[in-house]
């Protein structure tokens, strides 16, 4: 089953088209990688899906309903690129206030803190720890809601090889109960690890693959060499 | 668009709950919020101290301090508020927020409820201050000032949080104080009496809603009962308070470019 579905998607940013008319369908239960350079729309993308982009035309619909509408809104869990959460709480004050506007308690709180290894940082202030620890807090305000449909931008950035392999662990597990994932990334690497990748260059979908199936079209065991190979295999059609 | 008047108590409580967490985590802020007015109104103290008094005119200190105890937690609060806006918008929170069940309404109460009570305190630190070391003399209930200080304060944090919606830098917030609260304070009164101005001021004047409150405290600090006025005074205010979230919530877009 499709927990998101994108048709025909066109979005302006003043003057610029950054998405000219995108389809395609998250499913349930998969880490979908959204993979492109940056500017290529990936967070403008995820904008319209948790919807508060201002779309031009096109639908999106989440879990059946439009996206943004209220009673999605304590299904879908949304990761900003940059930090998202209030520097002068501490880490637990954080993540208890988003658990409350999620209808959760001081329990699940704790707990969101300890899938994203901030167990012993709780009583932080946020504007006191690292970048890499601040962008975990704002994963676990997201987590905490238990939500059907998670959007992470870009969330492993700055992290340590071995957290950026337990939060992989924690998506898997997380998609393993059925939770939708659509997660940015510019890095290939990360691409990997995702059950489906969607690629994006300049506002089009250059590919709606598996990372299996990207090695086979760009006959390489490196998927980085396998999309530069696709990539200009469709530019030599285009041109 | 319904969202945006789906009303929670809960949530707007946990909202004020966490902006008065924030503030409690800045103690100077605190400090600032309950000293500073007193002192400032110390300063205005001492200024007129030793002008003698006109005999059967009000003193100057108890016509100027009272009303600016209405005054200060206004323009406090509007500031305050405008730049606690501009972060949740800056810092990313706001955007987040807006995916959450929290409605845009919820979000601006909370903000007004914790400000309010903030303000709260401020006035009755402030207004013990006045009465006790410097003098000041109401004929009214103190409680009277009490009340209408809060709702000034309240009136600030609802222009805050809509001029907030206009601005897109610091730059810009910070000079709509200027732009909303100067004129504001110019024409409520104090400087010029209101039937002393020119007519087309005063019809300015009359739709302005700190007029409003600082006719409210002119009425509690010459009458010893709580007079008509003063309470359609106070209903003024409280309805442009409300009327500016409303349009605050209104303005509060939810998807943006």
């Amino acid at each position: 089953m499709d927990a998101v579905t994108v048709t025909d998607l066109v979005v302006d940013r003043g003057r610029r088209r950054v998405l000219p008319g995108l389809t395609f369908a998250v499913p349930a239960g998969q880490v979908t990688g959204l993979l492109g350079p940056s500017g290529s729309g990936k967070s403008t993308l995820m904008r319209a899906i948790v919807g508060v982009q201002r779309v031009r035309s096109g639908t999106v619909t989440v879990l059946g309903r439009p996206a943004g509408s209220p009673a999605l809104r304590d299904r879908v869990g949304y990761v900003t690129q940059a930090p998202s959460v209030y520097a002068d709480l501490t880490v637990r004050e954080n993540a208890r206030y988003f658990a409350a506007l999620y209808g959760k308690g001081h329990r699940e709180a704790d707990a969101a803190l300890t899938d994203v290894g901030l167990g012993g940082a709780a009583g932080q202030l946020v504007g006191d720890l690292s970048g890499g620890q601040r962008g975990r807090a704002s994963l676990a305000c997201a987590l905490v809601g238990e939500p059907e449909v998670l959007v992470l931008d870009e969330p492993t950035v700055g992290l340590d090889p071995v957290l950026r392999v337990e939060l992989w662990d924690r998506f898997h597990a997380l998609a393993r109960a059925g939770t939708a994932q659509l997660v940015s990334s510019h890095v290939m690497d990360e691409a990997a690890r995702c059950d489906r990748l969607l690629l994006l260059r300049d506002g089009a979908l250059l590919a709606d693959t598996t990372p299996a199936q990207l090695r086979a079209d760009g006959r390489s065991q490196d998927l980085e060499e396998a999309f530069l190979t696709v990539v200009r295999a469709r530019e030599a059609v285009a041109s | 668009m319904t969202s945006a008047t789906h009303l929670s108590p809960r949530l707007t409580s946990t909202t004020a709950a966490r902006v008065l967490r924030q503030l409690r985590h800045d103690h100077r802020t605190i400090a600032m919020l309950l000293v500073l007015p007193s002192l400032l109104l110390g300063l205005l103290h001492l200024l007129w101290k030793e002008l003698p008094s006109i005999p059967g005119r009000p003193d100057t200190f108890d016509r100027v301090g009272l009303t600016m105890l209405g005054i200060f937690p206004f323009v406090v609060m509007f500031l305050v508020t405008s730049i606690a806006m501009l972060r949740e918008r800056t810092s990313g929170t706001l955007e987040r927020l807006l995916t959450t069940p929290l409605s845009r309404l919820d979000l601006l109460l909370g903000y007004g409820l914790a400000f309010g009570l903030a303000a709260a305190l401020q006035a009755v630190v402030t207004v013990t201050v006045a009465t006790t070391l410097y003098d000041l003399d109401v004929a009214g209930p103190v409680w009277l000032v009490v009340l209408i200080a809060v709702l000034d304060a309240v009136l600030g944090v609802a222009l805050g949080l809509l001029a907030s919606a206009f601005a897109r830098s610091e730059f810009q917030a910070v000079q709509f104080m200027p732009v909303i609260v100067l004129p504001q304070f110019f024409l409520c009164g104090l400087l010029v009496p209101r039937e002393q101005m020119a007519g087309w001021l005063e019809a300015v004047s009359d739709v302005l809603p700190l007029t409003y409150a600082v006719e409210a405290l002119q009425e509690v600090g010459r009458s010893v009962a709580a007079t008509g006025t003063m309470w359609t005074d106070v209903g003024v205010v409280a309805g442009a308070a409300l009327l500016a979230l409303a349009l605050a919530a209104a303005t509060l877009r939810r998807r943006t470019d």
